[in-house]
């Protein structure tokens, strides 16, 4: 047994050893985004709405010039566990849109927006989308999943048992605030930024959030510290709008197989005392053995 | 399956049928009467796990296709849809994902079980190869569903996987088209993947039962490795062992339902939520957890044809596990030697695993390449001299005796 671990121990050892090198590395190169605080997070972890409504009108009226959000209906914004607006409210939201159809004689037309659409893209399609940035920007209906970063050992570990799954609104946020002056000696192409967490540094996307650009109506601070948390959240229930539910079923469950799990075991304990325990113990010596 | 029967139908309704079919009695031998040794310890659930698991596959995926489309074109967007417009879609689809990855923690912990306690050794050797052959139908079944998510991961492990096959030499680019159906993994892959993956786990089902079979046949395995040899070694299947699989198969569930409602994307690469696009390589290409450690021994040849020779020889050499291992003494408990040398396999393979999600440079290279070599040594060199030079400690003459020492 000591023999065994002893190998163990010094094989883990030998790994880990080799492998932190590369990875301090790394970590020089692209910083980890700081963990942010989401209402989301955790077990019990809900959207804010009145954030998931701020982050829309960032989106509404900064994102949404060049990335689209396809996956995304109007009446989503009127759905429970989102930024709940009203089905009058998200019907609004869809009349400021136009949408292209066609009529009964098959010519195309563009008509007002209805609760069931889709956000409408803003490029006809990915070319037109590419030809107008260089890179098409990605749509951002399923980003707030897309985008990560290395978590690397143990972190990778601690993460299951911590429940910490908001690598990608950690991503975006620090994404957005981390623009900056390349250091001396990059080489910086023409047409892109730097960006520090971004991987490679090089991101075409100029930075377009300043401070006070959005106002807010719910006292919020009008900063771009601000914006990003917001417009990450809102990222994160698009990619994810039915988390709340999740979660919350979740913990039904739980409570519920913990106790059928106590309760087998007992019922196992029970099935097995005969087994485990010698007839003696179990019954009593043998009556036919009794001498009198 | 017979031969422990003493079942007597309840009613005439039963009677009349066991005259016809004698499908009561062969549940009730298979799965009441029949004798399972009493030391079994919670290693041996597992089995019953993954039948649960293999269920619990069918019955996601069955309702997960009614909602699927198997096109290039809307195969993304229709997994996006199911996650958000079809009722508990999101529960199906994660129970689903999650599911194949906790039905490969259980076959793990259950084929690594069976090497420390030599569970394929004679005469337990077809249920073992029946085993092998049921984990390469769940490699080709896992990795075909993960495909069908068109993401970026799906589309480029698949054209890394396909690509395998352009090492034979001669015919392989001829292979890799027949395979994918055109010149490039494209639509016609995706619909000849979703076709075998529904197929695949029903074919699985059936080796399933062979390998129910077989177990039934030979008998359990057993801690201590030494056969049952009175009654006093063995309980009946139900109640003991019943309730016994059941209590850990709820425990099981929790960490399952941990993985679904907490963490259900903690398994999956991030780049598999961006559509599949020929045209953007990924920065790693990496394959799901549970081939990372035979993905790291690819890599850690520098020939393509000589690494896909080890990635596939690092399976088949399972097959060949009962005729590799030449000791007469079954369990790893009365074999000191083989002990150490088993944990530093499980080290190993872990590590394996760890390196496969390495980009292949510098050190993990190295790592890999050792960890490579001791992969097939232990196969290869130690389990046979093993069984020559190993002093092994001695057994005791029954089940019961090892339970209950001197008691009895």
């Amino acid at each position: 047994m000591k023999m065994q671990s002893t190998i163990i121990a010094l094989t883990l050892t030998g790994c880990l050893s080799a492998a932190a090198a590369p990875v301090i590395a790394q970590e020089h190169d692209t910083p980890a985004p700081p963990s942010l605080k989401w209402s989301f997070s955790g077990p019990f972890g809900r959207y804010d709405q009145a954030q998931l409504q701020r982050g829309f009108k960032i989106y509404k009226e900064v994102c949404s010039a060049c990335h689209s959000i396809q996956m995304l209906a109007f009446r989503n914004l009127a759905d429970p566990g989102g930024p709940g607006f009203s089905e009058a409210q998200a019907a609004a939201v869809a009349a400021e849109y136009k949408i292209k159809d066609l009529d009964d004689k098959g010519e195309p037309i563009e008509r007002t927006g209805r609760l069931a659409d889709y956000f409408p893209s803003p490029f006809a399609n990915e070319l037109a989308a590419k030809a107008a940035h260089g890179v098409a920007p990605p749509d951002m209906s399923t980003l707030a999943k897309a985008r990560t970063y290395e978590r690397g050992f143990p972190w990778f570990v601690i993460d299951v048992v911590t429940q910490y799954q908001e690598q990608g609104p950690d991503y975006i946020a620090a994404l957005l605030k981390g623009y900056e002056e390349p250091p001396t000696g990059f080489q910086l192409p023409s047409g892109v930024q730097y960006n520090k967490y971004f991987p490679g540094h090089t991101i075409a996307m100029p930075p377009t959030l300043q401070d006070g650009q959005v106002t807010f109506d719910d006292g919020a601070p009008q900063t771009l510290d601000q914006y990003s948390k917001d417009i990450a959240a809102f990222l994160m229930w698009v990619a994810e709008p039915h988390m709340v539910a999740r979660k919350r079923i979740g913990f039904q469950v739980m409570i519920f197989l913990i106790v059928l799990a106590g309760l087998m075991y007992f019922t196992k304990k029970k099935v097995w005392y005969e087994v485990e325990t010698p007839r003696e113990i179990a019954h009593g010596p043998d009556p036919r053995k009794t001498v009198v | 399956m017979s031969g422990h029967s003493t079942y007597k139908p309840q009613s005439k309704v039963l009677l009349w049928l066991e005259k016809r079919l004698p499908i009561g009695g062969l549940i009730h031998s298979s799965f009441v009467a029949y004798p399972t040794p009493r030391n079994l310890n919670y290693l041996w659930t597992f089995g019953g796990i993954l039948a649960f698991m293999l269920g619990v596959q069918i019955i996601t995926g069955i309702v997960l296709a009614m909602h699927y489309t198997p096109h290039a074109d809307f195969a993304f967007k229709s997994i996006e849809s199911i996650m958000r417009d079809v009722n508990f879609g999101w529960l199906l689809r994660y129970l689903h994902a999650n599911g194949a990855s906790m039905f490969f923690i259980a076959v793990y912990i259950h084929m690594f079980r069976g090497i420390y306690y030599g569970s394929y050794k004679e005469p337990r050797e077809v249920l073992w190869i029946l085993g092998v052959i049921i984990y390469l139908l769940m490699m080709a079944t896992g990795f075909m569903g993960y495909v069908l998510v068109w993401g970026q991961m799906s589309f480029w492990a698949a054209t890394v996987i396909t690509n395998l096959f352009s090492a034979i030499p001669g015919v392989g680019d001829a292979i890799v088209t027949w395979l994918w159906g055109g010149y490039a993994v494209g639509n016609p892959t995706l619909n000849r993947f979703y076709s075998l993956h529904y197929l695949l786990p029903f074919v699985i089902a059936g080796v399933v039962v062979l390998h129910i079979w077989a177990l039934h046949v030979a008998g359990q395995n057993n801690p201590t490795g030494i056969e049952p040899t009175s009654d006093k070694d063995t309980v009946a299947f139900t109640p003991y062992a019943t309730v016994k699989d059941g209590f850990f198969l709820v425990v099981f569930c929790i960490i399952y339902a941990w993985f679904v409602f907490y963490i259900p994307n903690f398994l999956v690469h991030a780049d598999n939520y961006i559509p599949a696009n020929p045209a953007v390589t990924p920065t790693h290409i990496v394959p799901e957890w549970y081939y990372l450690p035979f993905y790291a021994i690819l890599r850690a040849i520098p020939d393509k044809l000589s690494g896909v020779i080890a990635l596939v020889a690092s399976i088949v050499i399972l097959a060949f596990l009962p005729w590799l291992d030449t000791s007469r003494v079954r369990s790893a408990r009365y074999r000191p030697l083989f002990k150490q040398f088993f944990w530093l396999f499980v080290v190993v393979s872990i590590g394996l695993g760890w390196l496969g999600s390495k980009p292949p440079e510098g050190i993990y290279v190295i790592l890999a390449r050792i960890f490579t070599i001791y992969y097939f040594a232990f196969f290869l060199v130690i389990l046979p001299l093993l069984g020559i030079f190993e002093k092994t400690k001695p057994a005791p003459n029954s089940i019961s005796e090892s339970v209950l020492g001197a008691k009895v």
